[in-house]
């Protein structure tokens, strides 16, 4: 018998710090896999932001740089304009990226920076204790929208997906989730695009990965995913906003290469 | 070794510096009076093949100079005192990732969005932290365009060596003034290995991190210990001053930058009313010279200190500290974008010299 | 010919393996507590396994190996 799957070299051997349950971890593996295959981990730095994944360069292979909250999008710009050949990813949840880091996301999406952003929204503030998010669900309870969330009071929840994709800079914008085997395969497909679309330089790449928070939704792992798929994807739909017409066959190859 | 001398601003000398120092990344953020800076890169950068990338807001560009620092690059922020205030963030970050980078700071009257004339009322923030935490930025405050020039180069290389970030501490008077300038053939860079910076493994076997946080209080009280330390060896040797007329004087003026010029001239005149005055000038505001400041108060020819600043008096508690009440320290100060007058500060010298002065 | 096999200690007993195996043999051993104080997962009709790594991809803490 061969080894079919097994814990992949992109990752530390660190354990993760995460909730049993919680997306994170996949999420983490198929970036790390993908680094892996596109043979990219040793020329990847990847920058932390704040959150629950504070302290992600624990566990991805690739040299790190830790931000502050929401800045990740800038500290990105000062990496990669500095380190042109090399490839350069963030890793934000919702509160970082959709609140605290609006600008910095947008702007660098609007630049075009070369750059690719891992947005995980899980709809909450999960390092802090369940606090609302931008990308809380109305009606959704939370330990600041104790009443549910309340569009009259609150606001409404923010489809950062649809919004980058209006910018001329963002090539590529693909939402996706990891509630089972063929969405995870699709997730990291997903990622691989993203990563191709900046080898290419075509712009700036995104991918939000819809997911779970079992501990401050106060559900059992199973009923967090089939709280996602019900309530979360009719809000956040599932599909690629930006970047259709990509070839990502005989993208990241030289035209050279292309051509024969 | 000088072998040109050019009719430059103040600003545009600082940006010259930076690229002459091997400075190729430039994020900024526009505000007035350090715009120049910033005009000078947009174009200069570009054209030798930089990096210059005008921010969304300074917390971006002082992360971008965040990003750039860790990947190993020497990079450079300028900004005004509001948007100094906005990077404050960000400089913690610096300071706590121990990050080279330079900042400067062409200082304008606050607080608040305040005015846009000349003042020193940053000096507290600049010299005590400003932003959280415990830590220290080297700051430099030159006092001409040349001090400009030749400081703004130097500060790379404290930067590098000491992996922290410097600060050019000026104002709107020095910034928008202009001096001959005189550059040298070839520029003092220090290269300094930066085998911390995450610039991708390569061959390494393991990942180089870049970051300021430590969850074990362990951990992170070893890392602030270690900071401590490389701040009280800074103290010991980065101290930087001018000092002149001290020997002989009754009265020794403290001042730094554009206050210590005005002060220049009163001096001058004061003598020829026979009141000898000399002065203190700081140079490096952190570490400050506090040695210089206590030997003159130990002297017996010394009678007071006077202050001068474009503030309601930061550096004044500095000198007080130093002199450490052997002697009276006067202050005189003008704030919210006013320049004190020689004959201001004249006024001043004769009424301590003729003991009025409380 | 398939097997899979968990680091146990390093299982959170979250249960997302178990409801992605198709063959419905893992479950989480309810008799036990691993090191870090979870039911682990375990595949209790190993013979049925047929390698198909759903389970190992859907576990976040990829504490599962695959072999065919």
């Amino acid at each position: 018998m061969a080894v079919v799957f097994e814990k992949t070299k992109g990752l530390t051997d660190k354990p993760f710090h995460y909730c049993p349950g919680c997306h994170h971890g996949i999420i983490h593996r198929i970036i790390a896999e993908s680094m892996v295959e596109m043979g990219i981990l040793e020329d990847t730095v990847s920058v932390a932001s704040v959150g629950c994944t504070y302290n992600s360069y624990e566990y991805f292979a690739c040299d790190a740089v830790q931000a502050a909250h929401g800045r990740a999008p800038a500290v990105a710009t000062g990496i990669k304009r500095t380190l042109k050949d090399k490839i350069v990813f963030t890793y934000q949840g919702d509160g970082d990226l959709a609140s605290i880091g609006t600008a910095e996301i947008i702007h660098a999406a609007a630049r075009g920076e070369k750059i690719t952003a891992f947005f995980v929204n899980n709809a909450v503030y999960g390092m802090t204790s369940g606090q609302m998010a931008p990308t809380t669900l109305l009606g959704q309870v939370t330990t600041t929208s104790p009443f549910g969330r309340d569009a009259s009071y609150q606001g409404y929840p923010i489809n950062v997906s649809e919004l980058i994709s209006q910018l001329t800079g963002a090539a590529y914008v693909e939402r996706v989730c990891l509630t089972d085997f063929k969405n995870i395969q699709n997730a990291k497909k997903a990622v691989q695009n993203a990563f191709k679309v900046q080898q290419a330089g075509l712009g700036f790449s995104m991918v939000e990965f819809l997911s779970t928070c079992p501990t401050n939704w106060g559900k059992e792992p199973i009923e967090a995913m089939d709280w996602l798929k019900e309530k979360m994807i009719p809000q956040y739909p599932l599909g690629c906003f930006k970047g259709q017409d990509i070839d990502f066959k005989n993208l990241g190859q030289s035209d050279a290469e292309v051509k024969s | 070794m000088a072998t040109k001398r050019v009719l430059m601003k103040g600003n545009e000398v600082i940006a010259e510096a930076a690229l002459r120092a091997g400075c190729r990344n430039y994020f900024g953020y526009p505000i007035t009076p350090q715009t120049e800076v910033m005009h000078y890169m947009a174009k200069k950068m570009v054209e030798i093949g930089g990096n210059f990338v005008q921010a969304e807001s300074e917390v971006s560009a002082i992360n971008m100079v965040y990003g750039a620092a860790a990947a190993g690059a020497r990079v450079m922020t300028s900004s005004s005192s509001p948007g100094i205030s906005l990077k404050q963030e960000g400089i913690s970050y610096i300071a706590g990732a121990e990050l080279p980078a330079v900042a400067v700071n062409i200082v304008r009257a606050g607080p608040g969005l305040g005015g846009i004339q000349p003042s020193q009322g940053d000096y507290w923030q600049a010299t005590k932290g400003g932003g959280h935490g415990d830590y220290r930025n080297l700051v430099i405050a030159p006092a001409s365009v040349q001090e400009l020039y030749e400081l703004t180069v130097e500060a790379f290389n404290l930067a590098d060596t000491y992996r922290m970030l410097v600060m050019i501490l000026g104002d709107g008077t020095l910034g928008q003034m202009m001096e001959p300038v005189a550059f040298r053939d070839e520029e003092p860079i220090k290269v300094v290995d930066k085998p911390w910076a995450a610039v991708g493994r390569g061959g390494r076997q393991t990942h180089n991190t870049v970051t300021s946080i430590y969850i074990n209080p362990d951990d992170l009280e070893a890392k602030n210990r270690e900071l401590q330390e490389k701040y009280k060896y800074i103290e010991e040797h980065e101290v930087r001053y001018e000092e002149f007329g001290v020997e002989d004087a009754e009265i020794v003026i403290t001042a730094f930058s554009t206050c210590s010029r005005i002060c220049r001239n009163v001096i001058r005149q004061a003598a020829e009313l026979g009141i000898k005055v000399g002065m203190i000038r700081p140079i490096t505001l952190w570490p400050f010279p506090s040695a210089p400041i206590a030997a003159a108060a130990d002297r017996d020819n010394v009678k007071a200190f006077l202050d001068i600043e474009l503030s309601a008096g930061q550096m004044v508690e500095d000198v007080r500290l130093a002199v450490c009440g052997k002697k009276p320290v006067y202050f005189y100060g003008r704030m919210g974008g006013n320049l004190p007058t020689q004959k201001e500060i004249l006024e001043k010298i004769i009424a301590i010299h003729e003991g009025r002065e409380v | 010919m398939a097997k899979v096999t968990f680091s146990d200690d390093l299982c959170k007993g979250c249960g997302l393996c178990v409801h992605a195996c198709p063959k419905k043999i893992l479950e989480l051993d309810k008799s036990r507590l691993n090191n870090k104080g979870y039911h682990p997962a375990v595949c209790i009709d190993p013979a049925s396994c047929i390698g198909c790594t759903f389970c190992a991809v859907q576990c976040p803490d990829s504490v599962i190996v695959v072999e065919r």
